[in-house]
């Protein structure tokens, strides 16, 4: 057997392949210039709105129905003007996001650890993963009635009804991203010494971490949701002028313009939270983990 | 039953006394499920591993190569039989590199670091230590996904690393990777093997990896896992997995696992 592996720079060879092969197969991270992000991001949800306005404004030009039906783009502007002189535009605002930001957030405190508990206790599970689920799929405002009866027409009913609303979601969003955590990330952890309580700080809550912000997104959309239909529903001084309850008065005087104002704000809002809060959160951690790609 | 080939002194592992042993696998017997329904995964395994020693572990598909790594990593207990690790719990790599997506190249080996008890202080100066030492200085903040297949698996290495084990288990960790990538990566781990004087058991179906990288090869059996054959492997280092010394042991051994795969034809 003729030992004919007398190879003198192999070890400087394989650290220059290796050196090579680095730089070539490295993927360089690139940042979308702006000009692109707003072609392609900004421009096409404008376009959108402007073309709803423009159906809009046609159907009310060319009379398709009566105008205490449907007035035009610039009455319902005229309704927010006439809020904004009067003084009363961001407190009905506020009223409405204050509640519902922080319902929002008492429901993270509660449907985060029954998330975690459901997720990981297998008798609990077996419990209250169904009844959760169900939760979810049954519209909030059916416990409007109930709320009231139970605590009366005041906050506390309202922040029953978005936690009744937010808090499957949320948890079911827990639930769903530790159960998508790859075993592998498990086993790693393990080896690695990550057992217990460590494993879940270090490993399952960071990996499951997708899952819970998608949870939470739409825990904010059901919170909000929820606590519109209860102002619309349930009236009392106590509770003040939200967003619902005004869109509720402008029916009581049959003030369209105002309806349509109600229904922009409610639509504003809650995009609005969405689109300067969780998108940002959530594509911020997708990137970080290159689980965003980005579609030329 | 080996067979000495060409001699040269490998150098780690050479000086250790008989019976001294990192890892020592005594009768162990692996089934899953009931014992006595299921066929054994592995059957009767008595292997002792020296400090120092670079063990490959061959083996067709079903012949529980895995599954004896994971007993060995304390990932899974073994139905009977003992394992031994004198040197407590051991590092694994995966075929897949099972870095967490969530943090940088650097942090993924500090938090080894933080689980293997090092002070807060020390860790990153030895994260970029551990880096530099898989040649990968100033990847520090990169992220998984911006590496490539054989840089996380280098990452992968220097997090197993950071465990502080002198035993070293590898679940075909270069499997997945191209033949030339997959060869520098066989030097890399020679060469760290040989500077940091590890123990490694390295699981392969690929039999010219395992005489590339090996002082011994093991090669299991099928259905159950039995120790069929080994081989003590002393070509001299640096080894090429194309040269003649590797390739003829290269044919040998992979004649004897074609026999025990056909051995399962007349069942």
């Amino acid at each position: 057997m003729s030992s004919t592996e007398t190879l003198p720079t192999a070890a400087d060879d394989s650290a220059g392949v290796e050196a090579g092969l680095d730089a070539l197969e490295t993927v360089q991270a690139q940042r979308t210039p702006l000009t692109a992000v707003l072609r392609r991001s900004v421009l096409p949800p404008v376009l959108g709105v402007v073309l709803v306005l423009a159906v809009w404004q046609l159907s009310y030009t060319f009379e398709l129905t009566t105008p205490d039906k449907l007035p035009s783009p610039a009455d319902v502007w005229d309704s927010l003007t006439e809020l904004w002189y009067a003084g009363t535009l961001f407190s009905i605002i506020w009223t409405s996001v204050w509640r519902g930001l922080s319902g929002f957030l008492l429901s993270v405190v509660i449907g985060t650890p029954i998330g975690l508990l459901v997720a990981q206790v297998k008798p609990v599970r077996a419990a209250l993963g169904p009844v959760l689920s169900g939760l979810q799929s049954l519209p909030s405002v059916a416990w409007v009635p109930a709320a009231v009866i139970w605590l009366g027409i005041n906050n506390s009913a309202m922040y029953a009804v978005i936690l009744l609303g937010a808090v499957p979601s949320i948890a079911n969003g827990l639930i769903a991203g530790v159960d998508q955590v790859p075993p592998l990330f498990l086993r790693a952890g393990q080896t690695l010494g990550a057992t217990g309580i460590r494993g879940a700080r270090h490993i399952l809550l960071p990996a499951a971490l997708p899952g819970y912000l998608a949870g939470l997104k739409q825990g904010w959309a059901f919170s909000w949701r929820s606590l519109m239909a209860a102002e619309l529903i349930a009236s009392s001084p106590d509770l003040g002028l939200g967003l619902g309850r005004y869109l509720e008065n402008q029916r009581e005087f049959t003030n369209m313009s105002g309806v349509l104002l109600g229904i922009l704000l409610i639509l504003t809002v809650g995009v609005a939270i969405d689109l300067l809060f969780f998108s940002p959160l959530e594509r911020r951690v997708l990137r970080s983990r290159g689980l965003l790609v980005t579609t030329r | 039953m080996t067979t000495a080939l060409t001699t040269s002194p490998d150098a780690p592992g050479a000086g250790h006394p008989v019976g001294d042993f990192a890892v020592r696998l005594s009768h162990v017997h692996k089934t899953f499920g009931r014992p006595g329904t299921a066929a054994p995964v592995l059957d009767d395994i008595s292997l002792d591993v020296a400090p120092g020693e670079f063990v490959t572990l061959l083996g067709a598909s079903g012949c529980g190569k895995s599954t004896l790594l994971n007993l060995v990593a304390g990932l899974d207990r073994p139905t009977s039989g003992t394992i031994e690790v004198p040197g407590g719990r051991p590092a694994l790599m995966f075929q897949d590199h099972a870095l967490f997506p969530w943090l940088t190249a650097g942090k993924n080996i500090e938090l080894a670091l933080r689980l293997a008890g090092v002070a807060k202080a020390d860790r990153q100066t030895e994260a970029e230590r551990l880096l530099e030492l898989v040649r990968l200085t100033g990847s520090y903040k990169k992220r998984v996904h911006e590496l490539s297949g054989g840089m996380r698996q280098r990452v992968a290495l220097a997090r197993s690393l950071a465990q502080g084990s002198q035993v070293l288990l590898m679940d075909e960790p270069f499997a997945a990777l191209d033949a030339i990538t997959r060869d520098v990566l066989h030097d890399e781990i020679t060469r760290i093997w040989a500077e940091r004087q590890l123990t490694v058991l390295f699981v392969t179906h690929n039999v010219r990896e395992a005489v590339c990288l090996a002082q011994r090869v093991v090669l299991l059996s099928s259905r159950p896992g039995r120790i069929a054959r080994e081989w003590h492997v002393d070509l001299p280092r640096p080894r090429r997995i194309e040269s003649a010394g590797a390739a003829n042991l290269s044919i040998e051994i992979t004649e004897e696992l074609r026999g025990e795969i056909r051995r399962h034809v007349q069942h």
